[in-house]
């Protein structure tokens, strides 16, 4: 099962560090974890999504807690919310294949950022679905190199996962 | 203490912090990148106490903060001096003893290029601390040092180590002490939910054969009185962690003493029939619970801790309780009737008769029946500081602890050596009380040098050091798990200890004889200087009841 966990941290150095040691030492599957700056400049938000049952999912929740430099950890997997992730792919494109390419990038409403001689890289965001059917349709091209980023996620609607909805969630 | 925004050095307002704190004691070892400490401590009245090596400067805080119930405080150097610090902390962290560590790193500049005496310690120490700090802004120590005490002895205690460059040391700071500590992601949770609250009253008022097992949460928080009223008010036994020791007295007719591996046959029993558990400030270790799957069969399960990671993270638990102890049980005392739990109290008389807690008798020293007689002859009113090992397991289940934070040990990490630090820590921590170290011969050559430290300080330790020339834990377990081939367990180099404590200015004294014990005891007890007491026993002596590799606590291997 997976879970998609919205973190928000103290922004400051060694908390990344941190918070993938606890991953690792316990025994936990991250599957991505992507970090940045949030609308505060002494926050961070992780967004992390981790596999495991429901006993291993509330044990990250409370260990991740423990951590001093954790302000608050939201499961918004059941919430409605947008998440995406970019990948960066460069394929093989010959001059005579370049038009099918162009056709791919067209229906995922990629872009292509970079053209050398037999070769492009295209960018695209989305969810982790729409990420691999690109690759997959590019594959048959030939392709050089990924560069993915982890998901980042945010909640629809006015409703935010902020500082003012704060309070760790330590109840029982 | 306002201190205003008078410019001093960095170190001189960690100073201002540990005055602010109370701190009397720190335990420590010099070196270069942590001079500028030790320099401005020197100009406080702080007392220091060097040790002899690194690590034992967090044993002997963890004993200091365990009998006293204050945090204790550790200094040491960069590099080496850090690293040896790494199986205190980790000792530390998983008995959650306060303790407050700084050590001196090599100069900002300097950090990261491999310089000489540098290794990244908060780095090292991120598993082993419950918070850990590298200062980059001298301007930023003096709320730091605060918040490592408050975080160190607040919800669930813990060891918080402060990395200090020596320039941020030497270097001019403004900042003032803060007058609190601010940490949005820090908010221990104390008092217990309401509803839940009051579904524990319903569930002891609707068990039958109901078990408290407390834990060191009981000690943490100062529980002990109230526990003692709540086991009296509903008539319910009592079982503890060895962790746990002494949050009960054993003197009482309620208590059963130590479950678990080697816990009392009794105390095992009547876990295995219990029909509600009540664990108070406990983890559930796996020396306690056995195989899982056979844990407690009739049992629900009220898990009461104040850290949520621990609830439901080994056992199934029935009814959760965030908390503090001592909140939740005040709280609790009111919500439930007195009861009697006549049947319950008679089938508990029954199992500690059909099994007794026995040694089989022989000729020569039974360390158990030394235990026993130290028990007497102390009241139980001694601080018994161990070792691990054996006899580890024989001063937890002989002794018949009496009072809080009177037993001392390194529990759940299991650190030979830890006695005799721990020991000093203790005895400067509480000079009304005799303290005794049981050690054996192979935890106490683990940090024998501390004899020194002990004899600087004047303090006079009792030490019963059982000497059966090997490491008998490990052979009792190459006995039951690797068919008795028993390799690397014999020492044939031990020193005679009973002079080398006199080569220190210490007393020696030697039993051998069972005629022996009772007079060399009374002996020890009776003077006022460290004493050491070299007690030989065979090394085919076994820990009893042992509980094997993937049996339920109701199987335990009994003396023949």
């Amino acid at each position: 099962m997976k879970r998609t966990l919205s973190v928000l941290v103290e922004n400051r150095p060694g908390v990344l560090t941190r918070v993938a040691g606890l991953f690792s030492r316990r025994g936990y599957n991250i599957d991505s974890l992507a970090v940045g700056r949030t609308e505060n400049p002494s926050i961070s938000r992780m967004t992390i999504v981790v596999d495991g049952d429901e006993q291993i999912i509330e044990q990250v929740g409370k260990q991740l807690n423990k951590l001093i430099d954790v302000i608050k950890i939201s499961d918004i997997t059941d919430d409605p919310y947008v998440g995406r992730e970019l990948i960066l792919i460069k394929v093989n494109a010959e001059p005579a294949v370049r038009g099918e390419i162009m056709q791919i990038v067209d229906i995922f409403r990629a872009r292509i950022v970079d053209i050398a001689r037999n070769s492009l890289i295209i960018e695209a965001t989305g969810d982790a679905d729409k990420i691999d059917a690109i690759e997959n349709s590019l594959r048959p091209f030939g392709i050089r190199e990924v560069v993915r980023t982890g998901k980042i996620a945010m909640l629809r609607g006015a409703k935010t996962r902020g500082m003012e909805a704060s309070g760790n969630d330590t109840g029982e | 203490m306002t201190l205003g925004s008078k410019e001093r050095t960095g170190a001189r307002a960690v100073m201002e912090v540990l005055l602010a704190e109370g701190v009397e004691l720190v335990f420590g070892y010099p070196g270069g990148a942590v001079l500028p400490l030790y320099d401005e401590l020197a100009r406080t009245p702080i007392r220091h106490v060097l040790v002899r090596q690194e690590q034992n400067a967090v044993h002997a805080a963890s004993g200091y903060a365990r009998t006293s119930g204050k945090t204790g405080v550790c200094l040491a150097t960069s590099g080496p001096g850090a690293t040896n610090l790494v199986t205190g902390i980790a000792s530390a962290y998983m008995d959650s003893v306060p303790v407050v560590i700084f050590t001196g790193q090599v100069p900002t500049r300097m950090v990261g290029s491999d310089a000489f005496q540098e290794t990244d310690i908060t780095g090292i120490t991120i598993p082993i601390t419950k918070h850990n700090y590298l200062v980059k802004d001298v301007e930023e120590l003096p709320r730091i040092a605060k918040e490592a005490f408050y975080i160190a002895s607040t919800g669930r205690p813990g060891p918080v180590l402060i990395d200090i460059p020596k320039d941020v040391a030497l270097a001019l700071c403004r900042a003032s002490l803060p007058e609190r500590v601010e940490l949005r992601g820090y908010k221990p949770t104390y008092q217990g939910h309401p509803g839940q609250l009051r579904a524990l009253a319903r569930l002891l008022g609707e068990a039958e054969r109901p078990l408290i097992f407390a834990g060191g949460g009981v000690l943490a928080s100062r529980a002990e009185d109230y526990l003692r009223q709540l086991a009296e008010k509903l008539q319910v036994p009592v079982v503890t962690s060895l962790t746990g020791l002494g949050a009960f007295p054993e003197d009482n007719p309620l208590a059963l003493g130590m479950v678990g591996l080697h816990g009392k046959p009794c105390a095992n029993h009547a876990l295995m029939e219990c029909d509600l558990l009540v664990g108070l400030g406990v983890r559930f270790d796996d020396r306690v619970t056995g195989a899982l799957e056979k844990f407690a069969p009739r049992a629900r399960i009220a898990h009461l801790d104040i850290d949520p990671a621990e609830i439901g993270k080994n056992v199934r638990v029935d009814l959760p309780l965030v908390g503090d102890i001592s909140c939740i049980l005040q709280e609790l005392l009111p919500l439930v009737a007195p009861a009697s739990h006549g049947p319950w109290l008679q089938r508990i008389k029954e199992l500690r008769n059909l099994y007794p807690l026995t040694y089989g008798r022989g000729g020569e020293v039974r360390p158990q029946w030394v235990m026993e007689r130290l028990g007497e002859m102390t009241r139980g009113q001694a601080i018994i500081a161990t070792d691990v090992g054996q006899h580890q397991m024989w001063a937890a289940l002989y002794y018949g602890y009496t009072e809080p934070r009177s037993f001392v040990s390194s529990c759940g990490l299991g650190t030979m050596g830890y006695g005799l630090p721990a020991a000093a820590g203790a005895a400067l921590a509480r000079r009304d009380k005799q303290v005794w170290l049981i050690t054996g011969d192979g935890s106490f050559q683990m940090s024998m040098a501390e004899l020194g430290t002990a004899m600087e300080q004047g303090l006079p330790l009792k030490i019963l050091l059982f000497n059966n020339q090997s490491l008998a834990m490990v052979r009792q377990l190459q006995h039951f798990y690797y068919d008795r081939q028993y390799t690397a367990i014999e020492f044939t180099g031990n020193p005679d200890f009973v002079r080398l404590a006199e080569c220190y200015g210490a007393e020696g004294l030697r039993i051998t004889r069972q005629e022996e014990v009772v007079p060399v005891l009374a002996r020890a007890m009776g003077n006022d200087r460290l004493t050491l007491i070299e007690c030989v026993i065979s090394p085919e002596e076994m820990v009893y009841p042992m509980v094997p590799e993937g049996a339920g606590l109701d199987e335990m291997l009994l003396p023949e």
